[in-house]
């Protein structure tokens, strides 16, 4: 008990002013590459894998230190994060609505049914 | 990070927390301020708003037989006499993040209770978004100018302007009423409401330095929102 009435106690002070510093740090080096991506004008698969990977990499830091998801309970955290997945469900959905709607495009307007 | 004065308050970790908060009676998150609690439910529905907007972005890109505006060259800047590719953008950025940063030190402070320290980071986030903002409309106006409307555009596809100004224009009127709120807390926090208790306007709430954190919770939400727009509008 009294164990975890002291960690908790460290928690509700604060973090060292490092893991901020070197957070943001990182943020700024992540955003620098992702224009990198831009700038020398990778193409295809390479140029959206980075845009994801660098994309997700900066979400994460942001929210879990930044925003102190990481020092949060589960509770609170898992009530955010999994709505989440509603999300991903709605975007392969739609993904496979625009190429139906793609394909009725071409079908119609240049082929001609 | 929590408020460890609710009474029958006990911190376990894990999902094992997490089972006996939820099967818990009266309040879930023991422990978490209520406003820091409506915060994050209310940034969880603008999740859903910002994702609904991006999702129809990619079915209207996806969908149309229109080749789509390249952004690298829509949103260049010529300067200096060489045409950088996405040079505001860049720059916007960057900005974002310089205020994301200041405000996480602000909230640390805050919660040091520095006040002028934290009044002062709160005071250097403001004007980070007010750039922004300016940023941004320099950017629309530039736009507009070349001939971007919402139903037509010189570069490409129709559908770019309206995705354009919808998706843009809805963040910024989330940074532009960040920026409103930053100024409002950094004269509370120079004020030494946080520090004396004192209520606030609408509310019958003691002033804590609990709300610098919230503050700054929608703060990085908006940035976190822009890390996306970056990614999916600007550079795919």
């Amino acid at each position: 008990m009294e164990e975890i009435k002291k960690k908790e106690q460290e928690q509700t002070t604060t973090h060292k002013i490092g893991i901020y510093l070197w957070i943001w740090a990182l943020l700024f080096i992540l955003s620098f590459f992702s224009y990198m991506v831009d700038w020398y004008q990778f193409q295809g698969m390479l140029r959206w894998s980075l845009i994801l990977i660098f994309m997700f990499l900066k979400a994460g830091l942001i929210m879990a230190f930044f925003m102190h998801l990481f020092w949060e309970r589960y509770a609170l955290v898992n009530v955010l994060l999994w709505p989440m997945t509603a999300i991903a469900c709605f975007i392969f959905l739609m993904a496979a609505e625009f190429k139906y709607t793609l394909f009725t495009r071409l079908l119609y307007f240049f082929v001609g049914g | 990070m929590s408020d460890p004065k609710i009474e029958g308050y006990q911190f376990k970790p894990g999902f094992k927390g997490m089972a006996e908060d939820t099967g818990s009676d009266q309040t879930m998150f023991k422990g978490v301020h209520w406003g820091k609690a409506m915060m994050w439910i209310f940034l969880l529905s603008d999740t859903f708003v910002f994702s609904c907007f991006l999702i129809s972005y990619m079915k209207g890109r996806g969908s149309t037989p229109v080749e789509w505006p390249n952004a690298s060259e829509v949103f260049g800047l010529h300067v200096f006499g060489v045409d950088v590719p996405l040079l505001l953008i860049a720059i916007m950025t960057f900005v974002l993040i310089t205020s994301s940063g200041t405000m996480a030190l602000a909230v640390k402070y805050g919660y040091e209770k520095n006040r002028k320290m934290c009044g002062w980071l709160i005071l250097a986030t403001a004007i980070g978004g007010l750039t922004f903002v300016g940023m941004q409309a320099f950017e629309w106006s530039k736009l507009i100018h070349e001939g971007v409307r919402p139903w037509e555009n010189p570069f490409g596809a129709a559908q770019f302007g309206s995705f354009f100004f919808m998706i843009t224009g809805f963040h910024g009127t989330h940074v532009s009423i960040g920026v409103i709120f930053l100024f409002i807390y950094a004269y509370k926090t120079f004020a030494g409401h946080y520090d004396e208790g004192k209520r606030g306007w609408f509310t019958t709430m003691k002033g804590d330095y609990v709300e610098i954190e919230i503050l700054g919770l929608y703060w990085h939400f908006v940035d976190l929102v822009w890390v996306f727009i970056f990614a999916f509008f600007y550079l795919w």
